[in-house]
């Protein structure tokens, strides 16, 4: 599922400035949602989506060492500018929705975006 | 090649930057990226753990021909029971740490699960050393 589709779909907002071009570039084949980062870091997965409810520094560390495209935090939280200028420089795709996590892993999930099985 | 690095124990913000600059290296190498991402996720589970209990340290990362290994060492409390830290879920990690989205009891047995192998030496009220090695 391509980012831009994830976009509209949580009606999210993008906060690393990528366009409707670099969105569709980054196809994402799996999701995961979580506020541990040691679960995250247990789930190893490419071109995975993290969706959390945290905004700090570790989720963008995390999201870098397993090589993670993109991030949506829900429930309209929005990381420092700060945490927002490590993702892009590292690369990593920031997006956030009004939705809550359950809700937006459910649509994302029905939509056909599947996590690991185990 | 050994690269050291210093890591903070009040910093916790910037928790990450010694693996994140390891994997950077990896990647000029040229070593498979499955392998750098083992690397990556112990390394950085190693970390948070030296900042978090371990209140900052050192680490050395040494890159030889056919394996990676990585000392990390700190002077902090030491680990009372190996085998209870060992236990999925078992954490002495403060609430501040678990809003931070650590402290799930899942760093030792996280690094083990990545490594090839693991060893611990520890000493209460002296400090910890983790060895990690990571075949290539």
């Amino acid at each position: 599922m391509l980012l831009s589709d994830i976009r509209n779909i949580l009606d999210a907002k993008v906060l690393t400035g990528e366009d409707e071009a670099a969105l569709s570039a980054i196809d994402i084949h799996m999701a995961c949602g979580c506020d541990l980062m040691s679960d995250v870091l247990a789930f190893v997965k490419d071109q995975a989506l993290l969706l959390s409810g945290l905004i700090n520094q570790q989720v963008i560390r995390t999201a870098e060492m397993m090589d993670i495209r993109a991030v949506c935090f829900v429930r309209g939280k929005v990381p420092a500018d700060d945490v927002i200028e490590l993702a892009k420089d590292r690369g990593i795709a920031l997006i956030a929705t009004e939705m809550p996590l359950y809700n937006a892993c459910g649509i994302l999930y029905d939509k056909g975006l599947r996590g690991k099985d185990k | 090649m050994i690269k050291h690095y210093e890591i903070s124990g009040t910093d916790f913000a910037n928790g990450g930057e010694a693996s994140s600059d390891f994997k950077t290296v990896l990647k000029k190498l040229g070593v498979p990226m499955d392998v750098i991402r083992k690397v990556s996720i112990a390394m950085y589970e190693a970390e948070i753990n030296t900042i978090i209990h371990g209140h900052g340290g050192t680490c050395d990362a040494e890159i030889m021909p056919d394996r990676v290994v990585i000392t990390f060492k700190d002077s902090g409390p030491g680990i009372k029971d190996i085998d209870l830290a060992m236990q999925e879920g078992y954490s002495t990690a403060t609430d501040q740490i678990r809003e931070l989205g650590f402290g799930a009891g899942m760093g030792l047995p996280n690094i083990k699960k990545y490594t090839d192998d693991m060893q611990i030496e520890t000493s209460e009220g002296k400090g910890t050393t983790v060895i990690l090695t990571i075949k290539l």
